[in-house]
């Protein structure tokens, strides 16, 4: 069997693989965060707990309405954007002209209270939430087993990742979102409603959390801390990526998805610290981050 | 207002101010108080957390000590699984708020923190959770008694039987902590000695979400039985994960050391069917813990969650400790944590939880342990029905020997 620093090459490649379906998650949840911030400038530290929102209003759906998981994929962002955006009307909304610390204390704390209800209301074990049908079984692919859920994820986060990206640089909408964050009030004298756009904007990036939630709800367990464990690792991601640049923190997702994976196979004790080694050095070297303005 | 008048209110307040204190001496005097300190809001919150605070209470009320003029407090910690912080806690709850006993203590690098601390006060530590065999062994302690299950008897018990039903290659999923280590440490020993073999390990960082890349390493050894050395949600997402990676479907046995109900009801038959685990309780076992559990569940959170092992260990110890208590009286009892340690040794244990046991020099608490089976969605008759009992090792023989532990404090 081929070796590269001793390890086997089929196992390395099943590590690269493994490394890009969870730099999809990474991606997802770092797009959401970049679009927050890039337009709000608020750091929102509230993701993690709409991540697991998301996942947590499809098992009520499937367990209350009995609707499954695709439906699950359209209502959940939807109702957990909704929640967001009553959010940013009723507190964040309020927060714009103050100093970035204050929108981090209050969206850190909202996620804290909304962890605990629900850790409090469905416990810390985790609910089943199963594979939809249509996407269980694995293909073989000579060096390892690839889960056909795996693969349907990765390629809806490239593709929702595209989209979003889209939008915000090639349409209309998104030029104007783009003015807004240059200049607010220049946008506000041309008549576009600016505070709406901005409510609107929330929602959208909370959505995108969400939508991330559901696709992960048949891996991982559906948890009240299933949201925590990531969010740290995809706030290092967009501080490498660059705050607010969204085809940055869409690559860094990615690419550290796939260092992450590198790491379990030669030093799986640094697993869990490699992202953030990184991330010093990337602020050493490059203080706006790999993809950032400065 | 006077001078004299000012004193006089000062004097008034001060006399009315110390009324309520002489109440509280007075009372104080009969006192004990139990700190559960555990995980009240991570990964080992359903195997332990308020389930576990819980189980002490009905403890408290099931003793009866309270009508015979012994006040009992229970105060409430969450270490979050980090050694700083059960430290900290611990030291605060000895020194400042008159704590005697520290009881449940999930998660073994923060058991060893509060073991130290706790000799040193000469308190009390009754450990129900934390599972490290070194409890006993290594850094073994006049002042602990480890009440529940350790790692030697998990590895003896769900060990031996994988290694008997030919799983003779084993590969680890450690968790990167005293816990982990211990458990993977004493399960490779029953497999050598089972003329297994041991092919590989990887150590898995503590918590952790995705072990989709680790089970891939695990399948490329051959092994044929995957040992997971962690538990809780870590455990769920493992097993979780090699059901999505067709592992098992493919022959691979998975053995889950340590695993308790409420992982099972998270896992849900359909995935965890099949999985042997070893307990020192199950709710459904007999007719004592059958009406035990009809007596707590009210209490546990959701008023479901039906008791796991760690938390009937808990409703156990504090039944024993109390009993004690009120032979001894309050005072003496306070005095010193190592003399009532001794009295409990000196006792057999016996409650509706954990039925009867005893308590060995070194602090092991002896009973015996049951290897269930998980049911099939087929076999079980609705929630929370889960286990068959495949085989029960006698309390003499499923934990390490004295003299194997090599316990310090008893050479001296």
């Amino acid at each position: 069997m081929e070796e590269i620093f001793g390890i086997p090459t089929p196992l390395l490649f099943g590590q690269v693989l493994l490394g890009l379906i969870n730099g999809a998650f990474y991606a997802l949840l770092s797009l959401g965060l970049a679009v927050i911030f890039g337009m709000l400038n608020v750091i929102n530290f509230t993701h993690g707990a709409q991540f697991m929102m998301g996942a947590f209003v499809a098992w009520m759906l499937l367990n209350y309405l009995g609707i499954g998981y695709w439906g699950a994929l359209i209502l959940a962002p939807l109702i957990v954007g909704f929640t967001g955006v009553i959010l940013e009307r009723t507190m964040i909304a309020r927060l714009y002209k103050l100093d970035h610390l204050y929108g981090l204390l209050l969206t850190f704390g909202v996620g804290l209270i909304i962890e605990g209800l629900f850790r409090n209301e469905f416990g810390s074990s985790g609910l089943p939430y199963r594979i939809p049908p249509e996407l269980t079984g694995a293909w073989d692919l000579g060096f390892m087993f690839m889960p056909v859920y795996r693969g349907w994820v990765v390629v809806v986060a490239v593709v929702m990742c595209l989209a979003t990206w889209l939008v915000i640089e090639k349409t209309k909408i998104g030029s104007y979102l783009r003015a807004a964050t240059e200049n607010p009030a220049l946008v506000q004298a041309f008549g576009i409603n600016v505070p709406r756009m901005m409510t609107l904007t929330y929602g959208a990036g909370v959505a995108l959390a969400a939508f991330a939630g559901v696709l992960a709800a048949p891996i991982y367990s559906v948890n009240p801390q299933m949201g925590a464990n990531l969010i740290i690792i995809v706030f290092a991601v967009v501080v490498i990526g660059g705050m607010g640049s969204i085809l940055g923190s869409v690559l860094t997702g990615f690419g550290l998805g796939v260092v992450e994976g590198l790491t379990k196979v030669f030093y799986p004790e640094a697993s869990s610290t490699v992202i953030f080694v990184v991330m010093a050095i990337v602020l050493l070297a490059r203080p706006a981050g790999l993809f950032g303005r400065s | 207002m006077t001078d004299f008048n000012r004193r006089g209110l000062i004097a008034a307040t001060a006399a009315f101010g110390a009324l309520p204190t002489w109440q509280a001496r007075a009372q104080a005097a009969n006192t004990v108080r139990i700190g559960v300190l555990n995980d009240q809001s991570g990964l080992y919150r359903d195997v332990n957390g308020p389930g576990s605070v819980a189980c002490v209470r009905q403890a408290i009320q099931d003793s009866g000590v309270t009508t015979r003029g012994v006040n009992v407090e229970v105060v409430v910690g969450d270490h979050q699984n980090r050694p700083d912080v059960g430290a900290t806690v611990t030291r605060q709850w000895i020194d400042r708020d008159n704590v005697d006993v520290v009881l449940d203590v999930p998660t073994s690098s923060v058991a060893f923190a509060v073991n130290t601390i706790v000799r040193e006060r000469n308190k009390i530590f009754l450990n129900s959770s934390a599972a490290s065999s070194d409890l006993t062994g290594a850094q073994c302690s006049p002042n602990t008694i480890h009440w529940t299950y350790d790692t030697y008897m998990l590895a003896k018990s769900t060990g031996g039987a994988m290694v008997r039903a030919g799983g003779d290659t084993w590969f680890f999923l450690t968790a990167d902590y005293a816990f982990g280590h211990a458990l993977e440490r004493d399960t490779s020993n029953f497999v050598r000695a089972a003329g297994g073999r041991v092919v590989g390990a990887v150590r898995t960082p503590f918590p952790g979400t995705d072990f989709s890349g680790f089970l891939v390493q695990a399948q490329a050894s051959r092994a044929k039985v995957i040992g997971l050395a962690n538990a809780g949600g870590d455990t769920i997402n493992s097993i979780k994960q090699a059901a999505e990676f067709g592992l098992t479907r493919r022959g691979t046995k998975l053995a889950a050391l340590l695993m308790f109900i409420s992982d099972v009801h998270s896992l849900g038959l359909e995935t965890a069917q099949g999985l042997v685990c070893t307990e020192t309780f199950y709710w459904d076992l007999n007719d004592r813990t059958r009406a035990f559990t009809r007596r707590v569940l009210p209490q546990m959170p959701g008023g479901s969650l039906r008791p796991g092992m760690g938390q009937a260990g808990c409703y156990s110890a504090v039944m024993h400790y109390l009993k004690t208590v009120a032979e001894m009286g309050v005072p003496a009892a306070r005095a010193s944590g190592v003399e009532t340690v001794n009295r409990m040794k000196a006792m057999p244990t016996d409650d509706d939880a954990m039925g009867q046991g005893s308590i060995r020099p070194d602090g092991r608490r002896l009973q015996p342990s049951y290897l269930f089976e998980v049911k099939s969605p087929r076999e079980s008759s609705g929630p929370w029905d889960y286990y068959k009992l495949l085989q029960t090792t006698p309390a003499e023989e499923a934990f390490r020997p004295l003299a194997e532990g090599n316990c310090a404090f008893l050479r001296t």
